[in-house]
């Protein structure tokens, strides 16, 4: 069974409907949405939940006003700045700005200070036309996003294996920061979408230059290459000298914009597009690549 | 009378809706209204893009963050463990018959904890770059602030709180351009935020997204308004879903295939096809109206 991720660095290349088209494509395989804080991949999939889990991002302190001496040793442990003083004198924590550490917790003498896990946030295992899908929902603001996704990931290995899939494919989440960290751990091949934007290529490279930090294969595919068709040059140019095949030129299609605007991939949308294609030779490579891993 | 610091943040959720080409263009359109005393400062700081629209941005300064790591003397150790205990993140393994007590930075959160449960004094920390903040100004009398974590480090939180404590004197407005998403770098990023402007597109994952963000905004009681951007492209839900919600429509960016080519090249401040400069003038309009006129700035 190999693991196939695929990332951008820039958001809005195209990830989740390039995941959708392979999706449509793909035999034996169990898809999984790691991007958790904006997830979409559901919104193409349309899954049928079949298990919902509470996931405790972590913990959230409190401060009990009746029990507090007022003496301001927490706020001046807190690194996080969490810790304010209201106009009355009144110590608050902003949730927000939690991180759960519990040190206010501990130095406190008065004791007025206590933690509760924070479970705001849930993840599935779903039924879909395209196969099984794990994915999550974040709720705004939470915290740990990298062990949420360390989460659905183990939950689509264990589908995986216990079905006997080939594959598993992996959107994963913009940025090169936790998130995407957690993403890249473990998996057999990434696949990044690029753009050719100035944007889309400065980001690619910093997300190339951390994917080269974990032991994956790195391919890539130009979205909306014919959008400018210098910097395409320079992307492929770019590819060449890091040794990164190219596995396709995706054109700028609004077929593709409109196949996702109704919740479709781009082939159940056109039976023929080039950009459908296109697609094709990127599964075709990614399955032949997967076996030499 | 001297004015107040007026901070407002470009926010999306969904990446790629146009949250860098809304704030440049901002910044371009607010520079002459605030006679320069403004700033654009790039908050997404895994990707940070907005210097690339100026080219001729030269840099001022440039300093690193530091995380701060706690290293464990095992010479000093008795191995109690409470160290371990007191991490909530389970950055540090202790194995007394080992005689072994180490740290793992990749999860260390920096808080301060295991040194408060040591009573052995066996914990000291030491500083781990996680990426630089710098501030850059062109001859155009561009100001620009930037963080750029380094690579590897999972501490995006960490930097973008720190690029907001860049001294502000003699400015009167600053521009935050937030990350993609809805967790905690984007509240870091808007929680000190005046007004933030929501850049939304009129597909079904710009809508999801969306919806996200606005109910974070309420969420945190921060003023906000939307911008759909690549107007005309998808379909009539978002603005459905604004109209339902009462949120307020700044503006709408049409889609423009040859905008979007400028984009591309990074150059978003000549030859701005007309319309879509009329439209970014009416966003700017009615920014500085709500600032001015709507929402209350703290001293």
């Amino acid at each position: 069974m190999k693991e196939i991720t695929i990332l951008s660095g820039k958001g809005g290349t195209g990830k989740t409907s390039v995941t959708g088209a392979l999706a449509a494509l793909a035999e034996s395989c169990v898809f999984c949405d790691n991007d958790v804080d904006a997830a979409d991949l559901h919104l193409l999939f349309q899954p049928e939940v079949r298990e919902e889990h509470s996931f405790a991002s972590g913990l959230k302190s409190f401060i009990d006003i009746s029990a507090c001496t007022q003496c301001g040793i927490c706020a001046d442990h807190c690194r996080f700045e969490a810790i304010h003083v209201m106009e009355n004198g009144e110590y608050v924590i902003n949730p927000f700005q939690c991180e759960g550490c519990r040190l206010c917790e501990r130095v406190c003498p008065a004791e007025a200070i206590r933690s509760e896990k924070s479970t705001n946030n849930a993840w599935y295992v779903s039924d879909s036309r395209f196969g099984q899908l794990v994915h999550a929902r974040m709720a705004p603001g939470e915290e740990n996003s990298g062990k949420l996704v360390t989460r659905v990931r183990k939950k689509a290995k264990e589908l995986a294996k216990a079905e006997g899939a080939d594959y598993i494919i992996n959107d994963g989440p913009p940025g090169i920061g936790c998130s995407t960290i957690a993403s890249l751990s473990g998996t057999d091949i990434v696949l990044v979408i690029i753009e050719p934007t100035m944007s889309g290529l400065h980001d690619a490279k910093r997300l190339v230059d951390l994917a080269r930090t974990f032991q994956v294969l790195i391919f890539a595919v130009i979205n909306k290459f014919d959008i400018n068709l210098d910097i395409t040059t320079v992307i492929e140019e770019y590819l060449k000298i890091e040794k990164i095949s190219l596995l396709a030129k995706i054109p700028f299609d609004e077929n593709m914009v409109k196949a996702m605007t109704v919740g479709k991939t781009i082939f159940e949308y056109r039976t023929d597009s080039e950009a459908g294609n296109q697609l094709k030779l990127v599964w075709n490579a990614l399955k032949e690549a997967s076996l030499t891993t | 009378m001297e004015r107040k610091l007026c901070k407002i943040a470009i926010a999306s959720g969904k990446g790629g809706t146009g949250k860098t080409t809304l704030s440049v263009s901002l910044y371009q359109q607010l520079k002459d209204r605030f006679e320069g005393k403004i700033q654009l400062v790039d908050c997404d700081v895994e990707e940070p893009n907005d210097l690339l629209f100026f080219s001729s941005a030269k840099l001022i300064s440039s300093r690193p963050v530091y995380q701060l790591i706690p290293e464990i003397d095992t010479g000093k150790c008795n191995f109690c463990r409470k160290c371990a205990d007191y991490c909530e993140f389970n950055a540090i393994v202790v194995i007394p018959p080992a005689g072994f007590a180490e740290v793992n930075s990749s999860l260390c959160h920096s808080c301060g904890a295991c040194l408060i449960a040591c009573d052995q004094g066996a914990i000291t920390e030491h500083p781990v770059s996680i990426g630089d903040i710098s501030t850059y100004q062109s001859e155009a009398g561009d100001n620009l602030a930037e963080g750029k974590l380094k690579i590897g480090s999972a501490m995006q939180t960490m930097l973008i709180k720190e690029l907001k404590k860049e001294d502000t004197a003699g400015l009167d407005m600053v521009i935050y351009d937030a990350p993609p998403g809805t967790s905690c770098p984007v509240v870091a990023t808007v929680s000190d935020a005046d007004y933030v402007v929501l850049v939304t597109e009129p597909t079904l994952f710009g809508l999801h997204d969306f919806k996200l963000m606005v109910e974070l905004m309420r969420e945190l009681k921060i003023p906000f308004g939307t911008v759909v951007n690549k107007a005309g492209l998808g379909d009539e839900e978002v603005y459905n879903y604004i109209r339902k919600e009462k949120i307020e429509l700044l503006g709408k960016i049409p889609f423009n295939r040859d905008f979007a080519s400028k984009y591309a090249k990074a150059n978003l401040f000549s030859d701005i096809p007309g319309n879509i400069l009329e439209n970014l003038k009416k966003v700017a309009d009615r920014i500085v109206d709500v600032i001015c006129n709507e929402i209350e700035i703290p001293a």
